[in-house]
């Protein structure tokens, strides 16, 4: 009895598994349907892959040499070094595929930190409301307050940065605040809405109404500033290495850039190996901002009524 | 001896219907500004927290500062690590045994006396005299293109919320795009490779030639200080501009949906009147708020902008003391800075329900 029971339980479980398995992939289907069809995210997306591909395959195919040669210094681009060398006759090209990885690793941790703080914290205190909120609000004027890069640079001379997670977790610090003040604003105008309103009547617990009704709501907005926090990290992370903290990563693009020029601009060779980073940079940040852009006219429910 | 002044209060009985009545004007004056006062709270609430903070933040600095001082005064003077280490302390008016506590009233001590946080790497010099200094130039490059953006976007954004489907709003676009996203200092690179390196037409660095005019007030001085800064406005005005035109074509789109605009137009008034007389001044009402945000950040400096310019200003100053480990200078001007933004935003969130009524009702 005890065992059929069991069994009965199990098979139950595995046939509700199963459906929602397959309404996961339906819905999966049926939404990345919708997030490619806009040709803004196809653009952005293609872009953005490509550098993931790069990061991944690029120092297989072309590994870095990080050794000197100082009679191959600051060569012309040619087929065997596309990008030319640099002053100690390394191969810029393989810098810069190098430094692609270290890029979009900072980008993405810090991307996750931020946006996992921030919305945790935004959630929580449109939601409860009362003195949390006042707290939070209050800890989140701090942040919004004192301006961000002089405490990057200062985060960086306080830890010592050796590893990308290390500056990620220092930029997304200071950069979770405004993220987490306009999902608290979208909450609490959520909070009024009738389907809430309901669920709070039924006594439907917090949780479910926070991770079932709240968050879907709020999800595309996520969706949108990940790509927005990548952005903003990727900003800050080139700019500290352009001050010449964090140091720790010599084929980073920003640590290229400020190589380049502590070398001196005079110089036009030092200029050529500058552009590829700053070249790079661009694309990568242009890419993003379409990215997010084509999401946004996807995702947003509010564009979708116009 | 009020009671006899005033009739009121000689009516009713004198005691505890006075103080009733003193709480109940009170009251009722809190009540009529309490939105003021709100403000003003958490604008104090703010400060008092971010000088914590601030505070917490540097003593987190692996290093004791005294240490790393009495060692330099060692190596200077050649004196015992001891004899240096006390004098160092006494120098830097720090007592070594005092707990986090005991120095953090120290620190607030001075910042009522208005010391911000003197130098310990070069004597004399404070955060204080810093910002005597180094502020006006700061101020001077980013105001004037904060000024010279504003006008150009809002100028743009206006004229292109008007003819959204035309060739100006596509171009307006692409701008908006490249150059918000082209990080500000790279375009500063860019335009410093370009002008002051290649073709040689503007000054790469520094704020004037000290060599060929003296400071004062005379024309040689003034239109070298305004060749040095041409390039950093420039760069300034590049990267704010798009920012600019986006909210105010976005507040003018919002403005031309309402029914006054339909109204105008009903009346058969021309576009131009209609943008010039309607549209702009309601849609710059959000903008206020916005351009306030941004004087306020102009008084932390723009590091990054400031240092490939080699333009001494404040965020030049923050950068290359971070790097130096002048971290009492650090706190006294991120301070300063968090200080101005948060003083900004109060006034600007006090003259708001002056210019736009609607705030203070709803």
């Amino acid at each position: 009895m005890a065992q059929e029971t069991k069994e009965n339980k199990w098979n139950e479980f595995l046939s509700a598994f199963a459906r929602v398995m397959r309404e996961f992939g339906s819905s999966l289907l049926r939404g990345l349907k919708k997030v490619f069809s806009n040709g803004k995210t196809i653009v952005g997306f293609s872009i953005l892959a490509f550098f993931i591909l790069v990061a991944i395959f690029g120092p297989m195919i072309f590994p870095y040499d990080s050794n000197t040669d100082m009679a191959n210094s600051y060569l012309m681009p040619s087929l065997k070094h596309p990008f030319g060398t640099d002053w100690l006759g390394r191969d810029v090209f393989r810098q810069v595929i190098a430094g692609t990885g270290s890029v979009l690793e900072i980008a993405f941790y810090s991307a996750i930190f931020t946006v996992a703080l921030g919305t945790v914290l935004g959630i929580v205190s449109g939601y409860l409301g009362g003195w949390v909120d006042k707290i939070i609000m209050s800890i989140t004027n701090i942040f919004l307050s004192i301006p961000s890069f002089p405490i990057y640079l200062l985060l960086a001379a306080i830890v010592t940065i050796n590893t990308p997670v290390s500056l990620a977790v220092i930029i997304s610090i200071w950069s979770w605040a405004g993220l987490c003040r306009s999902i608290r604003v979208q909450i609490m105008s959520l909070k009024e809405r009738d389907f809430i309103q309901i669920c709070t009547v039924m006594h439907m617990s917090k949780a479910h109404i926070i991770f079932k009704e709240l968050m879907p709501n709020v999800f595309s907005y996520i969706a949108i500033n990940f790509v927005m926090a990548m952005r903003n990290a990727i900003m800050a992370s080139v700019g500290i290495m352009l001050v010449g903290l964090a140091a720790y990563d010599p084929t980073n693009w920003g640590a290229i850039i400020n190589a380049a020029r502590t070398k001196g601009l005079m110089n036009v060779k030092n200029i050529y190996i500058l552009l590829y980073p700053l070249v790079c940079i661009i694309v990568f940040q242009i890419a993003t901002l379409v990215l997010a852009n084509g999401l946004d006219e996807t995702l947003n429910p509010r564009l979708k009524v116009l | 001896m009020n009671e006899s002044m005033n009739p009121v209060g000689a009516a009713t009985p004198p005691g505890k219907s006075k103080i009733k009545k003193f709480f109940g004007v009170c009251g009722r004056f809190f009540q009529k500004y309490s939105y003021f006062f709100a403000k003003i709270g958490i604008s104090l609430v703010t400060l008092a927290l971010s000088i914590i903070a601030l505070f917490f933040l540097l003593r987190m600095i692996p290093g004791d500062i005294v240490e790393l001082y009495a060692l330099k005064l060692q190596n200077q003077q050649g004196i015992t690590f001891d004899r240096a280490y006390e004098l160092a302390a006494g120098l830097l008016n720090y007592d070594p045994n005092e707990n986090v506590f005991q120095a953090f009233v120290r620190y607030m001590g001075g910042l009522f006396r208005g010391e911000l946080g003197n130098s310990y790497l070069e004597t004399g010099v404070s955060a204080n005299s810093l910002i005597a200094t180094r502020l006006p130039w700061t101020l001077f490059i980013s105001s004037v293109s904060l000024f010279i953006s504003f006008f150009i976007g809002i100028a743009v954004g206006g004229f292109v919320a008007q003819k959204r489907k035309g060739v100006a709003d596509k171009v307006a676009s692409g701008y908006i795009a490249v150059s918000g996203s082209v990080p500000d200092y790279l375009i500063a690179l860019i335009l410093v490779i370009v002008f002051a390196y290649q073709l040689k037409w503007f000054p790469a660095q520094n704020n004037y030639d000290a060599f060929k005019v003296t400071p004062g007030f005379n024309l040689p001085f003034i239109l070298n200080v305004l060749y040095y800064a041409f390039l950093p406005i420039l760069s300034y005005t590049i990267v704010q501009t798009g920012n600019w035109i986006l909210h105010m074509r976005g507040s003018c789109i919002g403005v031309l949906g309402e029914d006054y605009i339909l109204a105008a137009r009903a009346r058969g008034l021309s576009e131009g009147l209609i943008r010039r007389k309607y549209m702009k001044k309601n849609a710059l009402l959000p903008l206020i708020t916005q351009f306030g945000v941004s004087f306020g950040a102009l008084f932390g400096g723009a590091t990054l902008m400031e240092s490939i310019f080699n333009y001494p200003g404040i965020g030049l100053e923050i950068s290359n003391r971070i790097v130096n480990k002048d971290y009492m200078v650090v706190q006294g001007l991120i301070f300063f800075s968090a200080a101005m933004v948060i003083l900004v935003n109060l006034v600007v969130d006090l003259i708001y329900p002056l210019v736009d009524p609607r705030v203070r009702k709803g």
